[in-house]
């Protein structure tokens, strides 16, 4: 049975980029537990032989010429952006 | 004239006639939900001039001979996580609030082709993570039987919208039931097509080896008949397959005579409310009377399929949701340091409750040291969940289930424990995660008159199947009644 302490939430907190305050961590300990605890009831089944299932049907890769085919819709995606300039998505300063 | 009296493809024929035109009929459904939408709020965006200038188009394109589909000039509602270019698309969340999308979903341009109107955007559990509604961050919907309970979820406001009568179709997605349980908690039909019918282009992504786009209706005919225009090859959805069926109406045959129908008995064991299950009985026994051979058999693994579901949807949810970082669109949070903390606090502020509960169970199970034994054995388990189905197939032509254990909860009751919540999941989860089809349609009230609906289940790529019992069952039962239907004096 997996116990999930602070320091696997602060983990996840990481995982996930989230950052909890005490109280939302509190409660989200809490809530995965009780999801954790149920979701165990996994182990009851023998799946040794079983494969684990992505697709429900055989894919195949799909080839094509790598042409343009879409329009230069640059202004129009950068509208969305919180933050843009010269063209660009701007993000802080993450080279000092 | 109320069109509202009307089906979808009652009212596409009356255009393509020529007795109303498709500006009327735009007319006509946003006066219905401006009328409508104090006591539902089913709607988050309303596409006046989109929906105007769409009609326009079918208009003069029928002059030239085009839009000849019998759908062409008949509006309907979008649930918010589909993207049309120009329009808002938020998913219900504070995170894309001010997203307006470049680019239309290959679903709604079908539907444009074929000279339908989008006519607005529906509220929604945020991202739709919840089976209420009530996790929009723009607040709940209402239902439509009764203003104090939720109309379920998460295509909550796509279903409410018809059911209130402000349209006659929608399109909602179905991750876990989310198109199923909703329809049947607010006395409409809701069809999941078979994972892989329909494009999944442009449909913001939940879980995407689950999602499914499909169309909501006041029947099995007009669900059928947007499917038809909805399913195909996109190449833009490399998981999107050929068509099969070059139709998926076949109700003038033979009925359902002599069809086989099987109910999994782990369903009516425990934890279905007395109300569902009752009426739930009574479609039974008017299957059984079509003709039908109707039979209960064990088809195992039920209790397994819950925590399968969630694993595996909140794992494919955690990647997903990844990109709503702040930085390419949506909310960005102010007052932060560094990147890292504008990540962090953009999601924190961005993603309501649910969302982030899922984000990080799903981050858990796909970490390293845990991704073995949760989320390779949540897949190991959906592997036996979808050969379970299969051996049923071998025997059955279409299974049965009720759409939820309970009808609408009350407005409140469900947050408090997502667990519980989850757990209404039951009859919905298990078809997707073997990619089934599966359309909810209503059968009856319960004790506090609110709908219950009943889900046929066809095997995989069977709609046609499927469709005709269901069709076969909705002529049997009579006329199903929607509340503005019933009750014209209490407008």
């Amino acid at each position: 049975m997996v116990k999930i302490d602070d320091e696997t939430m602060d983990y996840i907190g990481i995982l996930a980029k989230l950052s909890l305050n005490e109280e939302e961590k509190k409660q989200a300990q809490k809530d995965m537990q009780k999801m954790l605890d149920y979701v165990e009831k996994l182990n009851e089944l023998d799946t040794t032989k079983e494969e684990p299932v992505t697709h429900l049907f055989p894919m195949e890769n799909v080839f094509r010429e790598d042409v343009v085919t879409n329009e230069n819709q640059r202004d129009e995606m950068l509208a969305n952006a919180p933050g843009q300039k010269e063209g660009q998505y701007q993000v802080p300063k993450i080279v000092e | 004239m109320d069109f509202r009296e009307l089906t979808a493809l009652e009212l596409g024929k009356k255009i393509k006639n020529r007795e109303i035109s498709a500006r009327e009929a735009v007319k006509y459904t946003l006066e219905q939900i401006e009328k409508k939408e104090k006591s539902c709020h089913a709607f988050l965006h309303v596409m006046e001039k989109y929906a105007y200038a769409q009609a326009r188009k079918v208009e003069e394109g029928q002059k030239e001979g085009r839009f000849q589909g019998p759908l062409a000039g008949v509006p309907i509602a979008v649930k918010d996580n589909i993207c049309i270019k120009g329009v808002p698309a938020t998913c219900a969340s504070r995170m894309l609030e001010n997203f307006v999308p470049t680019y239309t979903a290959e679903a709604v341009r079908r539907l444009e082709e074929a000279g339908m109107i989008p006519i607005g955007k529906t509220n929604m559990d945020e991202f739709a993570m919840g089976s209420t509604t009530e996790t929009s961050a723009f607040g709940p919907t209402y239902n439509p039987w009764n203003k104090n309970h939720v109309p379920g979820g998460s295509s909550g406001g796509s279903c409410a919208a018809v059911a209130s009568g402000e349209v006659l179709c929608a399109l909602g997605s179905d991750t876990g039931g989310s198109i199923r349980q909703p329809s049947g908690h607010c006395g409409v039909t809701g069809l999941k097509p078979t994972y892989g019918s329909v494009s999944r282009y442009g449909l913001i992504a939940y879980g995407s080896s689950l999602d499914q786009i499909g169309p909501i209706g006041k029947n099995v005919e007009d669900c059928t008949a947007i499917l038809e225009i909805l399913a195909g090859k996109d190449e833009k959805d490399a998981t999107s397959m050929e068509r099969k069926e070059e139709t998926y109406a076949d109700f003038d045959g033979e009925g359902i005579c002599g069809m086989k129908i099987g109910i999994p008995k782990e369903y009516l064991m425990e934890g279905i409310a007395e109300g569902v299950k009752s009426e739930f009985m009574e479609a039974v026994r008017v299957l059984t009377e079509q003709g039908a051979i109707v039979e209960f058999f064990s088809l195992g693994l039920v209790d397994y399929t819950i925590p399968a579901y969630y694993i595996i949807a909140s794992a494919e949810a955690s990647s997903n949701l990844e990109r709503f970082d702040g930085v390419k669109y949506g909310f960005r949070s102010s007052g932060y340091e560094g990147l890292h903390e504008m990540y962090k606090k953009t999601r924190s502020e961005g993603f309501g409750a649910e969302v982030k509960r899922r984000i990080m169970l799903g981050s858990f199970v796909l970490s390293s040291g845990y991704y073995d034994a949760y989320y390779l054995k949540a897949l190991r388990v959906k592997g036996m969940i979808q050969k379970s189905f299969q051996k049923a197939f071998q025997k059955y032509d279409v299974l049965l289930a009720p759409a939820a254990p309970d009808t609408a909860p009350a407005i409140g009751t469900s947050l408090e424990d997502p667990l519980k919540m989850y757990l209404g999941d039951i009859y919905t989860v298990a078809v997707n995660l073997a990619g089934l089809p599966g359309i909810s349609v209503p059968c009856g009230l319960d004790e506090k008159g609110l709908p219950v609906g009943i889900q046929f289940i066809g095997d995989c790529f069977q709609e046609k199947q499927m469709l005709r019992a269901a069709r076969a069952y909705e002529k049997a039962r009579g006329d199903f009644l929607l509340p503005y239907e019933q009750d014209r004096e209490g407008e």
